[in-house]
């Protein structure tokens, strides 16, 4: 096989001291390849939030290693960390964090503005990604107009804006019905999707698993099981 | 760089109810510090109304006197002694004193007399009205018409009064480039007749009032009079002693202070407080530009930009207005002394930089410790 777009190695991370201590995720290692989409899937509290954070750049494992296109990102400064969740991992947040004072346009650019695209241009590139996730007419609103389906694609236009390798989903569809989760992640397996891209998905809904092409399972912070998913063409 | 600032800036703007609570803080506390340090300005500047109208380089004063119009009576030789003084052009004795006015309405008016030196009418007024030569004319006086001039009922060229008993007739009727503090009309005349008609003391020169050859004569001229137990001050030392004299000596310097000070917390503590609860409410907002890839520098400058602009935006407000209320109150009352100097404009600028300051720290503060995981995990 290619070399793996990410790559974890006995990743730790507890929480508190002495008595409180507590172990969110306890020797985690796996791999996860471009072109693929892998789910993340357990009980509430199994560790999964906590070890996405840690795949991306966002919290420190307090021991283990984590390779992102054979760069150990835990070994970069804080700076180069952010250009890191910057321009290689784009995230969907379990519940956006849209900007409410910005347009969904300007929300979009974001991303874009942090890597220092000129404003225009920026605003530019965010209306082709709008376009994408069919929401162009609605590019000047604020996103609090917006159903919940449609900001969910504002984040995954967001997401993508920077052209990131990984993307990363928390509970995409936690907040949205059966069908609309359904939709949207048809539509990021069938367009945001690339051989160049890996997206790691972590998911209570079952509903979701059909597209899946690997599904990984934690329990109390270890993972239990690895299966194939529902929708593997091969 | 730019962007991020556009970005900080819509976020700051479109948050309109807050917005408006921030500016309505900064305002609020430019406004009221201004207005004190200009009323301040104003009256202190009335103070030495007398020194800038007569306009001499050098005043010679007993070294107890503290404002203009208490002064203290100086022995005729001082005049004698400043005239043999190596550098000195010339010099004029000046009488200044309080006298009572009785109107032809029958109503009493205590008015401010300057007797000018009779030969040379050193410190003479620009004369509106008449000619200066009637000083003169037997019992002529001059009429200053200033805010006070309504106190004489507006009186006209011939209008006679009696000044301590003594008649008096408008000659002329003078403009000044100072209106005085202390409400009473001014009317010029010359030195002799000031003392024969006004009680005086066995001295009767209020100052003596130098011209050097030229200004490196100055502390030459200083050091003799001094020699003499005199104290000679140019004229912007003798306006910083009365200044220094009612900032700290009437409690009046105290009292401003005081409401500058509040002026400053209550606008502090009304903006700080704005600010933070706004950094508070976005908080979830920059730590998701960090989970982002913002760097944490690239979030102090949105949060100093917001701050900043905030500032400022309020700066300009509050001077506006209060130029514009000072400016109507000008307009109402006449006398109304307040002026904006550029000190107060420096000094209300450096107590904005001030409250930007402290809340752009609160807000720093807080955007640095936020962990993006706390926020993705929510
Ligand atoms: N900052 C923290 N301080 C203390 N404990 C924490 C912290 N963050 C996570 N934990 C603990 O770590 C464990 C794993 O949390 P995590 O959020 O990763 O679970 P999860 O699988 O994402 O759960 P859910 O499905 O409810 O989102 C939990 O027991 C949680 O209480
Ligand atoms: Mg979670």
């Amino acid at each position: 096989m290619a070399d793996p777009a990410m790559k974890a190695s006995e990743l730790v991370k507890w929480f508190g001291e002495g008595e409180a201590k507590t172990y969110a995720v306890r020797d985690v290692s796996f791999e996860a390849y471009f072109g693929e989409m892998l789910f993340i899937e357990g009980p509430s509290g199994s560790g999964k939030t906590t070890l996405l954070s840690m795949i991306s750049g966002i919290l420190r494992p307090n021991s283990g290693a984590m390779l992102v296109e054979n760069r150990d990102i835990w070994s970069l400064s804080s700076d180069q960390l952010a250009d890191f969740r910057l321009n290689t991992v784009g995230f969907v947040f379990q519940d956006y964090h849209l900007f409410p004072r910005l347009t969904t346009v300007e929300n979009v650019a974001i991303p874009l503005i942090l890597k220092k695209v000129e404003w225009n241009a920026a605003m530019d590139t965010s209306m082709r990604y709008l376009e994408i996730v069919g929401l162009k007419q609605r590019a000047h609103l604020a996103p609090v107009k917006l159903s919940g389906g449609e900001q969910q694609r504002v984040a995954i236009a967001r997401a993508i804006a920077s052209s990131p390798d990984i993307l990363i989903f928390d509970e995409p569809t936690a907040s949205l019905d059966g069908d609309t989760g359904r939709k949207i992640v048809d539509f990021v397996k069938k367009n945001i999707l690339t051989e160049k891209r890996c997206i790691i998905i972590v998911t209570h809904d079952s509903r979701i698993f059909e597209y899946a092409d690997r599904i990984m399972k934690m329990a109390d912070g270890k993972i239990i099981g690895l299966e194939k998913g529902g929708s593997r063409e091969e | 760089m730019a962007g991020i600032l556009r970005i900080a800036f819509k976020l700051l703007v479109n948050d309109k109810g807050k917005f408006a609570a921030l500016l309505v803080g900064i305002t609020f506390a430019v406004f009221l510090i201004t207005m004190m340090t200009s009323m301040f300005a104003g009256i202190l500047k009335r103070a030495s109304s007398t020194v800038i109208n007569i306009g001499a380089t050098i005043w010679v004063m007993d070294p107890a006197v503290y404002t203009v119009a208490s002064s203290i009576p100086i022995p005729d030789y001082i005049l004698d002694a400043a005239r043999s003084i190596d550098g000195v052009n010339y010099a004029v004795p000046l009488f200044s004193g309080g006298a009572t006015v009785k109107l032809r309405s029958g109503v009493y008016q205590a008015v401010t007399v300057l007797g000018l030196d009779d030969t040379s009418l050193f410190g003479r007024p620009e004369l509106i009205e008449g000619n200066i030569e009637d000083i003169y004319a037997e019992n002529g006086f001059i009429v200053v018409k200033d805010a006070e001039f309504a106190k004489l009922d507006d009186p006209k060229l011939g209008t006679e009064f009696e000044i301590n008993d003594n008649s008096a007739v408008v000659v002329g009727i003078a403009k000044v480039t100072s209106g005085g503090l202390f409400g009473i009309p001014s009317l010029y005349t010359t030195y002799n007749r000031a003392i024969q008609y006004l009680p005086t003391s066995r001295y009767t020169v209020s100052y003596v009032l130098i011209e050097p050859k030229n200004s490196d004569a100055i502390p030459h001229i200083k050091e003799e009079i001094s020699k003499l137990g005199y104290e000679a001050l140019t004229k912007d030392e003798f306006m910083e002693k009365v200044s220094t004299f009612y900032k700290y000596k009437t409690g009046l310097g105290i009292n401003v202070l005081l409401m500058t000070v509040i002026s400053f917390v209550v606008g502090l503590s009304i903006s700080g407080q704005t600010f933070y609860t706004f950094i508070l409410e976005n908080l979830e907002k920059f730590g998701a530009l960090k989970a982002m890839g913002a760097k944490g520098r690239e979030l102090i400058y949105m949060i100093l930009f917001q701050a900043g602009f905030s500032a400022l935006t309020g700066y300009g407000l509050g001077i506006g207005l209060a130029s514009l209320v000072i400016a109507g109150a000008k307009l109402k009352l006449p006398s109304y002394a307040a002026q904006i100097t550029y000190t107060n404009l420096i000094f209300a600028f450096i107590m904005v930089v001030i409250i930007a300051g402290i809340s752009s720290y609160i807000g720093v503060r807080k955007v640095i410790k936020i962990e993006p995981f706390d926020i993705f995990r929510s």
